[in-house]
């Protein structure tokens, strides 16, 4: 744990974006997550979830935001949570306090998918 | 028939035929109007502009005619369509004014946009004005946050299950689905086993000759699994309907106009009447497509549908609301 954030708070940022595009060093993406004080935000635009893939910390809130002409919702494929339907530019939150892997989807278009790892 | 009209066209999806101007080409597709009829399982459209032609013919004096509205989206407030209350007037005034008055309309879904009470209020008291009794099947939009138990109450009286029910009218079967439910992450529309049992044995003692109409919003057959415009067990469901000499299927969901011919099967999606969305593919992602707003209407539609009894043909008839 000292180790990631110790990294992170030399480049937090950077190096979380880098290390989420390659899709590669999970511990590091966790810790900058973990360092970016608990709050995590994903865009839904364009019938899709951004970042479709978001590994955070245990104690992460995350935040979905609609970003379509079109509502969408956000549940989990374990009904772990499940947001009402969002109308654009509404907000759903959720604060992940338990590590492990959380598929989502939006319920009114299925085919929007989205993972958040908890670590 | 056929022949005395000159623009006869086959409906092979490539636009050719009813591009009247340059600059509507790409729209035609969408939502100008197209008289279909289909005779031996072939569909055979005919512009709108020539409807004239066929004078007193079969297709327009038909025992039983019918028109489908779908997508009224009540509620979306959006650049693509600011007045979705608007254009549904336009088209209860389409519909007021065909020659041959429809028997009923049937409402393929997503009714409101967010399954608003004051949204069903509002398609209500506008669809009031046809004077016609209106059967309906839920889109995705309105069974939000209440897992349909609104438009239950509101329109699935007497339905079974998520609201699906058939009715008989002038020897044709009607069926209405709900697919829109209990949707699987990654998934396309459903039905569900319970469903599909309802329908085995809802046709199981049908003759073969019975014309069947299946209505459901999401469409029966594979659009575009990419964005959805499918329903995962729909296979299931026409199989119980292969032993029918003649089955036509009308979906909406997609908001623009396709056809297509599967045996016995004619597949047609009506327009929405509140805004169009762009052809399978051809954006970033299914959201509403806005166009200027003097061609709106053109890409805006109804669905009126004609049976003939004994030429086991159901002419469809797609009217755009310019």
């Amino acid at each position: 744990m000292r180790r990631r954030v110790w990294i992170v708070a030399l480049a937090a940022p950077v190096i979380a974006a880098a290390l989420l595009l390659v899709g590669g060093g999970r511990d590091f993406a966790a810790s900058a997550g973990q360092a970016q004080a608990s709050n995590v935000d994903v865009k839904i635009d364009n019938f899709s979830f951004g970042p479709a893939t978001l590994t955070v910390a245990a104690g992460t809130t995350v935040t979905w935001t609609n970003r379509d002409d079109i509502p969408h919702t956000v549940v989990s494929d374990d009904k772990v949570f499940k947001s009402k339907v969002l109308d654009t530019d509404e907000k759903f939150s959720f604060t992940f306090t338990k590590p492990g892997t959380f598929g989502y989807f939006c319920s009114i278009h299925p085919k929007m998918t989205g993972k958040v790892v908890v670590e | 028939m056929a022949n005395k009209v000159k623009d006869e066209i086959l409906h092979d999806h490539n636009h050719d035929g009813i591009d009247r101007r340059g600059f509507l080409k790409c729209m035609a597709w969408a939502g100008t109007g197209a008289l279909c009829v289909m005779q031996g399982g072939v569909l055979k459209s005919y512009s709108l502009s020539r409807l004239s032609d066929l004078g007193g013919s079969a297709a327009a004096a038909g025992e039983l005619s019918f028109v489908q509205i779908s997508d009224s989206h009540m509620g979306f407030n959006k650049p693509a369509n600011p007045d979705v209350a608007g254009t549904l007037k336009v088209a209860v005034d389409k519909i007021n004014g065909l020659s041959a008055p429809p028997e009923f309309l049937l409402h393929t879904g997503d009714i409101s946009h967010l399954s608003k009470p004051e949204e069903f209020d509002t398609v209500d008291q506008i669809l009031k004005a046809t004077g016609k009794e209106v059967f309906f099947v839920p889109g995705e939009h309105d069974v939000l946050n209440d897992d349909g138990a609104q438009f239950r109450e509101r329109y699935g009286k007497g339905a079974k299950g998520a609201g699906w029910y058939s009715f008989e009218k002038r020897g044709v079967h009607f069926i209405g689905l709900v697919n829109v439910m209990n949707l699987k992450a990654g998934g396309l529309g459903t039905l569900g086993p319970e469903q599909l049992e309802w329908l085995e044995d809802d046709v199981k003692h049908l003759k073969h000759s019975t014309p069947i109409v299946v209505f459901a919003h999401i469409p029966l057959w594979t659009v575009y699994p990419d964005w959805g415009w499918g329903t995962e067990d729909s296979a299931q469901a026409l199989a119980y309907l292969k032993k029918f000499g003649s089955v036509t299927v009308l979906n909406g969901h997609i908001h623009q106009t396709m056809q297509k011919v599967e045996g016995n099967v004619t597949f047609h999606t009506a327009a929405s009447t509140a805004f169009p969305q762009p052809e399978p593919g051809k954006a970033p992602s299914p959201g509403p497509m806005k166009v200027p707003a003097e061609q709106l209407r053109s890409v805006l539609g109804i669905t009126d549908v004609n049976y003939v009894r004994g030429q086991h043909a159901l002419a469809v008839v797609d009217s755009s609301l310019a």
